[in-house]
C-alpha cells in the first residue's frame, strides 16, 4: 500500500495506524541506494509534505517541508539572492531524501554537507509520535542535536517531515580553472588550490580517460555523479588521495572494469561509477580505502556498507527509535 | 559505596590521581557558574583512555554517577559534580596526539587547551576555528561536550562542524572509535549526536578536529552608533548585502561603560552602541567587502568608523568585547550572564523589550552579543546585598529567555543547558520532543549514570514501553 500524506498529522497517522514494514520515499531518485529492504507493507510517499513554511531573507534561514523538491526551493531562494548550498545529482530530489542520504557534491568543500546546514528538524517516529529538535536559529545548543542523527539515516529511524536550514548568499558568476593532468600533478594542483588564499568553493576531479581537475573559485559548479549501474563512494584522508585514486584505478584494471572516478580533492570524497563489478572488486577497493557501495544491480552477498565502527551502538540507537524494526529493515549498515 | 569505589580505583590509579579529602574535594564544588555547588564524592584525574575507561566501568558496576570536567569554565553548571558520584577531571590528558597539516587534522586529548591547538597549527598557516571567549583556558573535551561556539562561528561554524573523529568512553566503560581523518564514516552520525550532549552520553578521550586555513587578510572595524536600533539595522544591512563577515559583535552603552572601566579600550565616547565587524579572506575580497561594509555602517548612522591599522589596534578593539563579562563586575557587585538566541531580524524589537523589562523591574541590563547570529548575552546586574534584588534579576533573566523562545529562538546559543536551564527546556520543546531526544540517551546510557540531572528536567526510564 502507498499513502501520500499531505500534512505531518497525516504522516503521523499513517505510521501509527499502519502495520508491518514501512518504506519512506520522496521523489524516489535514490530508492536503490543502500540495501534493498524486502517489499514493504506500507510505502509512505512524502511528496505531499511540500512548501516553504518560512523564509525570512534577513535571517538567512528557511523552513521547508521535506517533500519539497530541492529545485523548487532553490528557485524561490534565488529570487532573494540566496541559496541552500547543497548539491544533488537529481534535480527532482526532495529535501527529505537529500537529508536522509546525506548526498553531497562539489560545494561541500566550502559549505559542508546537510549535517552542517540543517539547523532544525521535525520527524515522525515509527510509533507515530511527532518530535522536533534544533530550531530556526543557526546558533543553538538546547537539547540533543537529533538532526545530525537523522542526516544520512536512510529512513531507518523515522520520517523526516520538515527541515530548517542555514542559507548562504548566492555567489557571483562562475569562475573556474580546469587542467588536464597526470595523477601526481593533479594532486599537486589540487593541494595548491586548497591552500590558496582564494579559498575555492570546490576542487573536483573527473577521471575517465583523461584526468581533469576543475577548481571553482566563485559561482555554482555543475555536477553529476559518474554513470553506471554500480556506484561507489570512497572516502579517505587528504594525504592519501593519490594513493587511493591509483589503487582504485589499478584494481579496476585488474578486474577489467571501466571505472569512472569523480569527486572532491578538497575533502577526500570520491564517487566511482561502473557498468559491471564483482564482490572481488569491492573487496579490492576496500583494501585501498573505506568504500560504500551506494547502488548495485545485484548484491551477490556483498556487504554494501562495509565495516562500520560503532555498529553495536548504532543498533542500540535503532532499537530505541524503531524497536519493532519496521522502517526499511535491511537497508542500512549491518543490516539495520 | 563511594569508599568501596575509591578502594577499587586505587588499584588502577596512583595516589595523586585520586582526591578523597573533604577539604580538597570542595575545590571542585562548582564550574564557571558558581551559584550551583555540590561537593563531589570523589575526584579522579585519569592520564590515559584506559584509566578513564576503568573509572567509568567501576562507576557502572557500582551504579554510581560520574561527571566529566575539563577546565571547569562552563557557564551552565554542566560540570556540577554529583555528591554521591565521581568527578572525572580530564585536565591531565593534555597531549596533542597528532598534527597532520597534509590532512588538515589534529588529534587532541580532552584536556588540551583550545588555543594550544591553534598555536600548534599556526606556524603552518592553519588554526582551529571555534574560538570561545575562554579559549585561553577552556579544554577541547569541554568544547565537545558543549558544542562551543565563539565570535567567529558566524562564518566558520561551531565545534560540531570541526570534529571528524572521536574516541569515547561509553557510560558502560567501553572504548569506542568513531570517524577519524576521512569524512563520512558509514552509519549513523554518532559524532554529531555526541558533540553538544553535555557529558550525558559518555566522555570523549581523543578528539580529531579539522584545521582551517588561516585567511590571507583580516580587517577589523569598530563603528560607533547613537543607539542599538541603528547598530542592529547596520548588521542586517551587511548580511542582506551578501557579505558574511568572520564576526559581527555588538555592545550597548552599559556594556561599553563597563569595558571602559575595566580595560580602558578607548571606544568612541558618547556611543549608545558599538559594532565590531571583522572580515577575512583573500586580500582582494576583503578589501572590496570592507569598502562596502564601511559604507553600510555610515549609511545606518555610524558617527565614527575606526579601522584597525595593525594587529595591536585589532587586539585593542577586541579587548573591550572579550573582557565584557568580567568587566561588568566593575559596575555591579553581582550579575547573571544570559545566553539566548533570536532570529537576527528580531534584534531591534527584542532589545526594546529587554529595555522595557529592565525598567519595569528596576534591574539594569548590559547587552553584549554576537549580533551576526542573533546570540544575545544580556548581563543582568544586581546587588545580592539588597533584599529581593537577586530574585528580581532572576525574573528579568527568565523573561528574556521567554522572549527568545517567543521569537522562535533558543534558550541557549553556546553556554549549554546544564543544570541552569534544564527547567527552561520545556518552554522550547514539547514532552514528545524531549522524550525523543532521550531515546538517544537510553541507547548510550541505559543506566543513566553519565552526568545525571543535567539537560533534561525529567529523566526518561529507559525500559518503559514506548507505544502509546
Amino acid at each position: 500500500m502507498i499513502v501520500t500524506p499531505s500534512s505531518i498529522v497525516d504522516a503521523a497517522a499513517a505510521l501509527k495506524q499502519g502495520a508491518g514494514t514501512v518504506l519512506i520515499r520522496g521523489s524516489g531518485s535514490k530508492q536503490d541506494w543502500g540495501g534493498k529492504p524486502p517489499s514493504p507493507d506500507l510505502t509512505i510517499d512524502t511528496t505531499g509534505l511540500t512548501g516553504i513554511v518560512e523564509h525570512e531573507p534577513g535571517d538567512l534561514v528557511a523552513v521547508v517541508g521535506a517533500g519539497t523538491p530541492l529545485s523548487t526551493l532553490q528557485a524561490a531562494l534565488a529570487d532573494k539572492g540566496q541559496q541552500l548550498a547543497l548539491d544533488s545529482p537529481h534535480p527532482d530530489a526532495t529535501i527529505g531524501g537529500i537529508v536522509a542520504t546525506n548526498v553531497s557534491g562539489p560545494r561541500r568543500l566550502r559549505y559542508g554537507t546537510a549535517r552542517d546546514l540543517l539547523i532544525g528538524i521535525t520527524i515522525v517516529r515509527a510509533d507515530g509520535i511527532v518530535a522536533r529538535a534544533g530550531g530556526k536559529v543557526v546558533k543553538n545548543v538546547a537539547g540533543y542535536d537529533l538532526g545530525k542523527l537523522f542526516v544520512g539515516s536512510y529512513g531507518t529511524l523515522g520520517l523526516i517531515a520538515e527541515c530548517a536550514f542555514r542559507l548562504h548568499p548566492l555567489p557571483a558568476a562562475l569562475i573556474q580553472e580546469r587542467e588536464v593532468l597526470g595523477l601526481a600533478e593533479a594532486i599537486d594542483f589540487a593541494t595548491r588550490a586548497r591552500r590558496s588564499p582564494r579559498a575555492p568553493i570546490a576542487i573536483e576531479l573527473d577521471w575517465r580517460d583523461d584526468l581533469e581537475v576543475c577548481v571553482t573559485y566563485d559561482g555554482v559548479p555543475a555536477w553529476d555523479l559518474p554513470g553506471g549501474a554500480w556506484l561507489f563512494k570512497l572516502t579517505c584522508a587528504l594525504s592519501r588521495l593519490e594513493e587511493v585514486l591509483r589503487g582504485a584505478r589499478d584494481a579496476a584494471q585488474r578486474h577489467g572494469i571501466p571505472l569512472h572516478l569523480k569527486g572532491s580533492l578538497g575533502v577526500g570524497v570520491l564517487y566511482g561509477g561502473a557498468p559491471e563489478a564483482t564482490p572481488e572488486f569491492v573487496r579490492d577497493l576496500r583494501a585501498v580505502t573505506q568504500t560504500v557501495v551506494l547502488t548495485a544491480p545485484r548484491h551477490d552477498g556483498i556487504d554494501l556498507w562495509g565495516p562500520t565502527p560503532g555498529l553495536e551502538l548504532m543498533r542500540r540507537v535503532k532499537a530505541q527509535f524503531d524497536p519493532e524494526a519496521r522502517l526499511a529493515p535491511g537497508r542500512f549498515v549491518g543490516g539495520i | 559505596m563511594i569508599e568501596l569505589l575509591a578502594k577499587r580505583l586505587r588499584g588502577v590509579l596512583s595516589p595523586e590521581q585520586i582526591i578523597t579529602d573533604r577539604q580538597e574535594l570542595r575545590t571542585y564544588e562548582c564550574d564557571g557558574l558558581a551559584q550551583y555547588k555540590a561537593t563531589p564524592g570523589l575526584v579522579v584525574f585519569p592520564h590515559t583512555t584506559a584509566q578513564c575507561a576503568a573509572v567509568v566501568r567501576a562507576c557502572a558496576e557500582f551504579g554510581l554517577p560520574f561527571v566529566a570536567r575539563g577546565s571547569g569554565t562552563g557557564l551552565s553548571g554542566g560540570a556540577l559534580p554529583h555528591a554521591q558520584g565521581v568527578l572525572i577531571v580530564t585536565s591531565q590528558m593534555r597531549s596533542i596526539l597528532a598534527l597532520s597539516i597534509e590532512d588538515e587534522r589534529a588529534v587532541a586529548q580532552p584536556g588540551v587547551i583550545n588555543l594550544d591547538l591553534t598555536r600548534a597549527a599556526q606556524p603552518h598557516g592553519y588554526h582551529y576555528a571555534p574560538d570561545p571567549s575562554s579559549q585561553q583556558i577552556c579544554s577541547i573535551g569541554g568544547n565537545v561536550a558543549e558544542n562551543s561556539g565563539g565570535a567567529h562561528c558566524l562564518k566558520y561554524g561551531f565545534t560540531t562542524n570541526h570534529v571528524t573523529g572521536l574516541e569515547i568512553v561509553t557510560p558502560e566503560g567501553e572504548v569506542m572509535e568513531l570517524g577519524g581523518y576521512a569524512p563520512d564514516p558509514p552509519g549513523y552520525d554518532l559524532i554529531g549526536a555526541f558533540v553538544g550532549s553535555e557529558g550525558t552520553l559518555g566522555i570523549a578521550t581523543a578528539v580529531t578536529v579539522r584545521l582551517t586555513r588561516t585567511a590571507e587578510s583580516v580587517r577589523t572595524v569598530l563603528a560607533a552608533f547613537h543607539g542599538t536600533d541603528d547598530a542592529g539595522a547596520a548588521t542586517s544591512a551587511i548580511i542582506a548585502a551578501g557579505i558574511i563577515p568572520a564576526a559581527i559583535e555588538m555592545m550597548d552603552a552599559l556594556a561599553i561603560e563597563a569595558a571602559e572601566a575595566a580595560v580602558h579600550c578607548g571606544y568612541p565616547s558618547g556611543a549608545g552602541a558599538v559594532l565590531i565587524v571583522e572580515l577575512d579572506g583573500a586580500q582582494s575580497t576583503v578589501d572590496s567587502g570592507f569598502v562596502r561594509v564601511a559604507e553600510l555602517l555610515r549609511h545606518h548612522g555610524a558617527f565614527e568608523v575606526r579601522v584597525a591599522a595593525d594587529d595591536a589596534e585589532r587586539a585593542l578593539i577586541w579587548k573591550g568585547r572579550k573582557s565584557a563579562f568580567a568587566a561588568v563586575g566593575r559596575i555591579s557587585p553581582d550579575y547573571l550572564v544570559q545566553d539566548g538566541v533570536i532570529p537576527r531580524t528580531a534584534l531591534p524589537g527584542v532589545l526594546r523589550r529587554i529595555a522595557a523589562l529592565s525598567q519595569e523591574h528596576g534591574v539594569r541590563v548590559a547587552n553584549v552579543f554576537h549580533a551576526g547570529d542573533g546570540n544575545l548575552h544580556p548581563l543582568v546586574l544586581f546587588d545580592a546585598a539588597q533584599e529581593g534584588a537577586a530574585e528580581r534579576a532572576a525574573t528579568v533573566s527568565g523573561a528574556i529567555l521567554d522572549l527568545c523562545v517567543e521569537q522562535g529562538g533558543s534558550i541557549t546559543g553556546e553556554h549549554g543547558v546544564g543544570v541552569d536551564k534544564s527547567a527552561y527546556l520545556p518552554r522550547m520543546f514539547t514532552a514528545d520532543d524531549l522524550d525523543t531526544m532521550q531515546l538517544l540517551r537510553c541507547a548510550f546510557d541505559p543506566a543513566g549514570i553519565a552526568n545525571p540531572g543535567k539537560v533534561f528536567p525529567t529523566p526518561r526510564m529507559c525500559g518503559e514501553a514506548r507505544r502509546r
